[in-house]
């Protein structure tokens, strides 16, 4: 099944990558030096790099995702969306300003600024990896999704070929655009995702008499005629099944509002202004555009249970992550469809770019100039280390994209997998490094390698890789490895035990930790925090 | 292609600095909005995740129309956000930028180097 004209579709999709592909080039003509390349050369205003913030944040698990939960199972969707807003108040009150003053390029700077290089910044580099390929392979599953419903492809091979279009596309962008191009991408396409949302919901509105009541109350009409009827208005529809799978409600809760202060994407974005007062003041542009554009995703959701109903969302290709496509085509028809369409490859591809400039910044600055050559390579020829590792990550993606093509996960529930990382591998030592005096170089590793190691391993032996029974209208289980499990980990989230074990190893090797911190260090990092003083400066051209 | 050398202050004059009563005032006043204000936007968005799985009952009170108590406490959150924000841009516009301020530039002149360094 497919819906719309897929050669509306494409067109306008291709005028996007037309607008992108000339910013791109025209910012490329200043990407001289590794602050350049990195960090946009720290000239990035601080309401600009707040619209590149949503364009980064705001994935296509936000705007598909969550529009499809919320329009499928009703209420439980919602939490992610909150989840999502309030784990900015963690960014802005406690580590966007602080790390804007003391680090240069990547989340290791920081991490391990008062610690012993090597040893810190591998690990910290190792997660920044596995953050961002949980993240890219979220990203790519939507890619999968979309394309199936949207461009009316079917067959594998065809849709290989569009995922390595999207590889490609966005290599391109990081190679030439460097941290600049991306930036014009993010809120290029930040813009138009955001006002695409304003005219869904008001025309969503208009339909009910903008009545928010009006509007819940034909969803829970529509759902409670859908072959499994649900109550959407009432909490636990998705995950009131047992104790179990409210206990996983309670981790991915934790998870999300944890999470978005570790992510090495939305950190890095913290480097790209001029000074501390700009990421203060691009964190709060990016708390209010993000706020609105969820409070529309939820009318989004409830318009598409309460218009399209969850039966024909489940049954669309992509299942739940077609609701807000669907809704587009019943109210816009051919046109709304196709914007909304594009708009949505346009997120999965700005997202994608950001994510390759991160990982392959911590890899040419952390592992290979900091570890490997000791801090020796010139600025040139980490640069180049990056563009060959971009290269790297994106056939790396464009395979992750082939292979999650088949898988069909829920792409804001693989994102939260990504939340569950970061909050575990990275905020603990985060904030202990930033406020902790006493915090020592082993502290920061058994944090990151237990907070990083435990949520993988719990992962492997969730019912996400195995042993999920098999549900009985599609006859598959949920699970990525069909048939018998190896699964002994109940929760779907491993955040709620490997977040509390990552602070508490990190306080465990901190006690254990014979050698004591580095006072002068820590002097040195809290001065500099808190003032501003010996902050990078914006590049001059 | 190197970026030009930054001027970096000695760890005395970090010390020095990091000691001063005015950079414990500044401190002092960061964390004194950071530091609750954290613990209670947690505890509220806890007590929300918590209510909504453990509560239900109680979230599913209608309050006025198809509105019940648990989307009006979830859209509470979007504004509490919204209000903490803009509550701590105008706490550290009047609190703490200007102490921060006017250190950085002490800094700058190396007034915090004492007088055995030169």
């Amino acid at each position: 099944m497919t819906i719309g004209t897929p050669a509306v579709n494409i067109s306008i999709f291709g005028v996007f990558v037309l607008i992108t592909l000339f910013v791109t080039f025209r910012a490329s003509r200043n990407n001289a030096s590794a602050a350049d390349y990195y960090a946009a050369g720290r000239n990035i205003s601080g309401t600009q790099n707040g619209l590149a913030i949503s364009g980064d944040y705001l994935s296509a698990a936000s705007f598909l995702g969550i529009a499809g939960a919320i329009a499928v199972y009703g209420y439980d969707g919602f939490l992610y969306s909150i989840g999502f807003l309030v784990a900015w108040l963690v960014a802005l009150l406690l580590v966007a300003e602080l790390l804007r003053n003391t680090a240069r390029f990547t989340m290791a700077d920081v991490l391990a600024f008062r610690m012993r290089q090597g040893p810190v910044r591998t690990a910290a580099a190792l997660s920044t990896l596995a953050v961002s390929l949980f993240y890219l392979l979220a990203q790519m599953a939507g890619a999968g999704g979309l394309v199936t419903l949207l461009l009316g492809i079917s067959g594998a091979g065809a849709q290989a070929l569009v995922v390595v279009v999207v590889g490609a596309l966005m290599i391109f962008y990081v190679l030439v655009g460097g941290m600049r191009g991306t930036t014009y991408v993010q809120m290029i396409k930040a813009t138009l995702l955001i006002a695409g949302a304003l005219v869904m919901t008001v025309w969503v509105l208009g339909k009910y008499g903008f009545n928010l009541s009006s509007l819940l109350g034909g969803a829970a009409d529509t759902a409670a005629q859908q072959a499994t009827p649900r109550d959407v208005l009432s909490p636990m529809g998705q995950y009131g099944a047992s104790g179990t799978s409210k206990l996983d409600f309670v981790s991915l809760g934790l998870a999300l509002v944890l999470g978005t202060a570790g992510l090495p994407h939305v950190l890095m974005r913290f480097y790209t202004v001029p000074t501390a007062k700009d990421a203060r003041k691009s964190v709060v542009w990016a708390i209010w555009l993000i706020g609105f554009f969820y409070l529309f995703s939820l009318v989004i959701g409830y318009g598409a249970g309460a218009l399209v109903g969850a039966d024909r969302i489940l049954a669309a290709p992509g299942a739940v992550n077609s609701a807000a496509p669907l809704l587009a085509f019943e109210l816009g028809g051919t046109v709304l469809l196709g914007i909304i369409a594009g708009v949505a490859f346009a997120t999965i591809l700005a997202v994608v770019a950001g994510l390759t400039i991160t990982a392959s910044a911590s890899f040419a600055h952390d592992i290979y100039n900091s570890v490997i050559k000791k801090g020796a390579a010139s600025g040139t020829q980490e640069v180049r280390v990056a563009r060959i590792t971009s290269c790297v990550i994106g056939a790396v993606a464009i395979g992750l994209g082939i292979l999650a093509l088949q898988a069909g996960l829920n792409i804001a529930f693989l994102v939260a997998l990504a939340f569950a990382v970061a909050a575990s591998a990275n905020l603990p030592t985060i904030l202990y490094t930033l406020f902790w005096k006493r915090f020592t170089t082993r502290g920061a590793l058994w944090s990151i390698y237990g907070g990083l190691i435990s949520c993988l391993v719990l992962i492997v032996f969730s019912p996400v890789v195995s042993g999920a029974p098999v549900n009985p209208v599609t006859g598959v289980s949920p699970s990525l490895i069909q048939g018998d499990g190896f699964s002994w980990f109940p929760l779907n989230n491993p955040g709620l035990v490997s977040i509390p074990l990552a602070f508490f190893l990190g306080w465990l090797g901190t006690v254990l930790d014979r050698g004591g911190a580095d006072a002068d260090k820590y002097a040195e990092l809290e001065v500099r925090s808190l003032t501003g003083i010996g902050a990078e400066k914006a590049v001059q051209h | 292609m190197t970026e030009p050398e930054r001027r970096l202050l000695t760890p005395e004059e970090y010390r020095q600095a990091q000691d001063s009563p005015e950079f414990t005032e500044l401190r002092r006043r960061f964390r004194r909005f950071a530091v609750p204000m954290t613990v209670a936007f947690l505890a509220w968005y806890l007590l929300y995740v918590l209510l909504s799985t453990y509560a239900v009952d109680l979230m599913n009170t209608h309050v006025f129309g198809d509105v019940n108590l648990g989307i009006l406490l979830g859209l509470g959150q979007f504004v509490t956000t919204f209000a903490i924000t803009q509550a701590y841009v105008a706490y550290s516009a009047r609190n703490t930028d200007p102490i921060a301020d006017e250190m950085r530039s002490r800094l700058e002149a190396h007034e915090y180097r004492s007088e055995g360094q030169r």
